[in-house]
């Protein structure tokens, strides 16, 4: 009799809400911008005077001098950028799984996925420039140089210091994909299956696991993939100038003060999105044309015993990625903190706080910005999630893996393409310009991070403890707060600072969102990039840096300290 | 006082394909009925259906009744009827006594009550002061034991025994067993045990019931 009051405050019924909550909070706007891009792609924004359609953007777009170069760069930044990550990760993952070489490697490596890219391409040019510290740290005694080399390092036209800047960045990511994948598919014995046939290990792993893998990491390399040829920030920073990448030259139409270049920007954002689409059928063929001659490979039953010296490249590799991050670290803590740094000079010979404590006066404010709107981001994502996980688990038959790639969505389509037309839609709400905006903007891709890194481990959990717990008197809503979220506290939080490091790397949804009214670490550090102020870059990359850092310490010491006295709930690796 | 845990006529399929077929059972308190088949036969499956967390994949019909209640329509919590599975499954994140606490149910509110019942309980067992504990640092045989007593402590109306003693070793299973088989006894509970192991239903000196393996089941 008490039935139907009971079902109507089950927490099961507002669970119901939630897929369909997320669905309309993630894919709504990158529809309704996309639309609102597409219009003025074809002539039509009442706003600025555009009443009815027409092709002139177009032409106004392919008639644009160096075009052709744009997207051939746009295109061989992605692709190469992609390529070679995997390649490294792959070939490491080969030569190396099972042994302390890779769990080294994989303790070293997990801690950088959090630095954002900004950061990473910010080091990185403070690396290669003419006077930058690794010039330094070999003159005169190697180089015989006292004055800095006139060499273009940084910004070459073939976009080569982009993609190695990009690599760089990528190969920690695409390394922790490989290993979750590794995690699912018992590739331990698979290998030693393939060992006792007498295959190499690095053979026996490529031909018995990596087809198994590849499957899982797909998405996430094209996400990659999508990344690279649509970059904006890093791109800014590390790529060539003229002509730029694509996307480059999209925001130097949407920046432009004569809003007439708002029409051919949005052309070219639609193309920025064909490229991506290209990119991916490009690299959707190359997987064919892999797929046939491994296949062959695999027939043919080459043994590769010998692989002595891939194993060693690999490894090289590698290491050269993870130590190209650390220096760029330095390097920028180093700047933030320098007063004097003359050329030759390893070390800058006096040091100075008035970098952080005087130069900076907004510096504060601005990281106050960047956290507020990081924390909200990631918690209304980690709620979300948890509540779709839930509602999972508790009605498998609804949501499917199968709608997996609904999440990545926002990873494959150019931020770019969609930004401008939701620009448009929130100015024309009244919304633009405000701190809520921004978040939005970045929740659009705190969410599916924070899902992606959430959902194994609650998959995973064991659903007897709840079946236990059920049947000790306990609700479903007490077995939720009492023993699942508890149990999981570290995942989930762990998730929560994934979201905030994603939150706070975000550039140009800061950028369209914010109207440009809202500075965050990022937009300011990029924004300071052209100017050359080392110190002052210094100062912002490296807390743009250190704020996820220590979201992650953060998420890592809470549970530490909760359970401490709960040995099988502490981390032993 | 007691009453006995009733199934009438409880059916449950699963992609067209009987494993539970027609079954009526009535286990007396006290007592225990053993039922017995191979992997895959259902005896989870029909666990799951009496506790009422079986998935929706499975199509179920039948109605249950404990304490003289039917409790078919009842939402797991609802039931009251306790499960023991392989393993322990004491929450990790709670230490023995509130382990102990979570099993209580919340009508007792008075906390003077619920910590002496607590450490009555840990006392029963031989694990007097053992409250503040971590579970972790409890031998399997102590973890078991916590683990009994605290469905014991959640007032069951019947006991469902998911091969609780399979993991354990030779020399913790012959004392385990009778152990709870005695407090199965003493406090009058009926109780469902599930095995695959012959002498498990030896000690269990009931009932016996066989889940016919189906011909021909997929692996």
């Amino acid at each position: 009799m008490a039935a139907p009051v009971r079902d109507a405050l089950n927490p099961a019924r507002m669970l119901r809400f939630f897929p369909a909550a997320t669905l309309v909070f993630l894919l709504g706007p990158i529809l309704a911008g996309l639309l609102g891009t597409a219009l003025p792609a074809f002539g039509f924004l009442p706003a600025l005077g555009g009443e009815q359609l027409s092709l002139r953007p177009w032409e106004q777009l392919f008639a644009t001098p160096g075009l052709a170069t744009s997207i051939r760069l746009s295109l061989t930044t992605g692709l190469i950028t992609t390529a070679l990550a995997l390649a490294i990760v792959v070939l490491f993952a080969a030569a190396w799984h099972g042994t302390a070489v890779f769990r080294w490697a994989q303790r070293l490596l997990s801690p950088l996925l959090s630095v954002p890219h900004v950061a990473v391409a910010l080091g990185f040019a403070f690396l290669l420039i003419p006077s930058g510290w690794l010039m330094r740290m070999f003159s005169p005694w190697a180089t015989g140089y006292t004055r800095p080399p006139d060499y273009v390092l940084v910004q070459d036209p073939a976009g080569i210091s982009l993609i190695l800047g990009l690599v760089i960045k990528e190969v920690p990511y695409l390394f922790l994909m490989v290993m979750a994948a590794l995690a699912q598919v018992d590739a331990e014995r698979y290998r030693t299956v393939a060992r006792t046939f007498g295959y190499g290990p690095m053979v026996a792993w490529l031909k018995a696991v990596f087809p198994r893998i590849y499957p899982q990491i797909r998405l996430p390399i094209f996400a990659v993939l999508a990344y690279g040829v649509s970059v904006v920030d890093v791109a800014m920073i590390l790529g060539p100038t003229v002509p730029p990448p694509l996307s480059v030259q999209l925001m130097q139409w949407f920046n432009d003060a004569d809003l007439a270049y708002r029409f051919v920007a949005s052309a070219g954002a639609l193309l920025q999105f064909g490229l991506v689409i290209g990119a991916i059928a490009i690299w959707c063929f190359a997987e064919r044309l892999v797929a046939y001659v491994g296949r062959r490979w695999i027939d043919a039953g080459s043994r590769g015993r010998s692989d002595g010296a891939i194993r060693a490249a690999a490894v090289i590799a590698l290491a050269i990625a993870f130590i190209a991050i650390l220096f760029s670290m330095a390097a920028m803590a180093l700047w933030s903190v320098a007063e004097r740094w003359r050329f030759p000079d390893a070390m800058p010979s006096v040091l100075t706080a008035a970098n952080w404590l005087e130069r900076t006066p907004d510096l504060w404010a601005i990281a106050l910005t960047t956290l507020v709107i990081a924390v909200i981001a990631a918690i209304v994502a980690t709620i979300l999630v948890v509540g779709n996980l839930e509602l999972e688990t508790r009605r498998p038959e609804k949501i499917a893996q199968r709608s997996l790639w609904l999440l990545y969505v926002p990873l494959i389509v150019p931020q770019i393409a969609f930004l401008f037309g939701a620009q448009i839609l929130l100015v024309w709400a009244s919304l633009d310009g405000g701190l809520l905006a921004v978040v939005w903007g970045h929740f659009l891709f705190v969410l599916p991070y924070v899902f992606l890194s959430l959902a194994d481990p609650y998959r995973s959990w064991d659903v007897r403890f709840a079946r236990t717990a059920l049947c000790l008197g306990a609700s479903p809503r007490r077995v939720l707060f009492a023993v699942k979220l508890p149990m999981l506290l570290r995942a989930v939080l762990v998730a929560f600072a994934v979201g905030f490091a994603v939150s706070v790397a975000q550039y140009l949804p800061t950028l369209f969102a914010g109207a440009g009214r809202v500075s965050t670490l990022t937009t300011e550090a990029v924004a300071l990039s052209a100017g050359g102020d080392r110190r002052l870059i210094g100062v912002y990359a490296f807390l743009q840096m250190a704020l996820p850092f220590l979201a992650f310490v953060v998420a890592a010491a809470v549970p530490a300290w909760m359970f401490r006295r709960r040995r099988d709930l502490q981390v032993t690796t | 006082m007691a009453h006995a845990l009733e199934l009438h006529d409880v059916h449950i399929a699963v992609g067209g394909r009987a494993l539970i077929d027609h079954l009526d059972l009535v286990v007396s308190p006290g007592t225990v009925t053993t039922v017995m088949g191979e992997s895959g036969a259902g005896k989870s499956s029909l666990l799951a259906f009496l506790c009422g967390t079986l998935s929706p994949a499975f199509a179920a019909s039948g109605r249950v009744v404990a304490g003289g209640v039917d409790v078919s329509a009842d939402p797991p919590e609802r039931r009251r009827i306790g499960i023991l599975f392989q393993d322990d499954l004491l929450f990790p994140h709670m230490s023995v006594g509130q382990n102990l606490a979570f099993g209580l149910p919340r009508s007792i509110d008075d906390w003077r009550t619920r910590s002496r019942l607590i450490a009555d309980g840990l006392a029963e067992v031989g694990l007097a002061g053992f409250g503040d504990r971590d579970p972790a640092t409890l031998s399997g045989g102590q973890r078991a034991r916590v683990a009994v007593i605290r469905v014991m402590l959640s007032q069951p109306r019947a006991l469902l025994l998911d091969e609780p003693f399979s993991k354990l070793d030779a020399a913790t299973k012959g004392r385990f067993r009778p152990f709870v088989f005695d407090h199965v006894r003493k406090r009058s509970i009926p109780t469902l045990l599930v095995t695959h192991d012959p002498q498990d239903a030896l000690a269990a000196a009931g009932p016996v019931i066989h889940l016919g393996s189906i011909d021909g089941a997929p692996a």
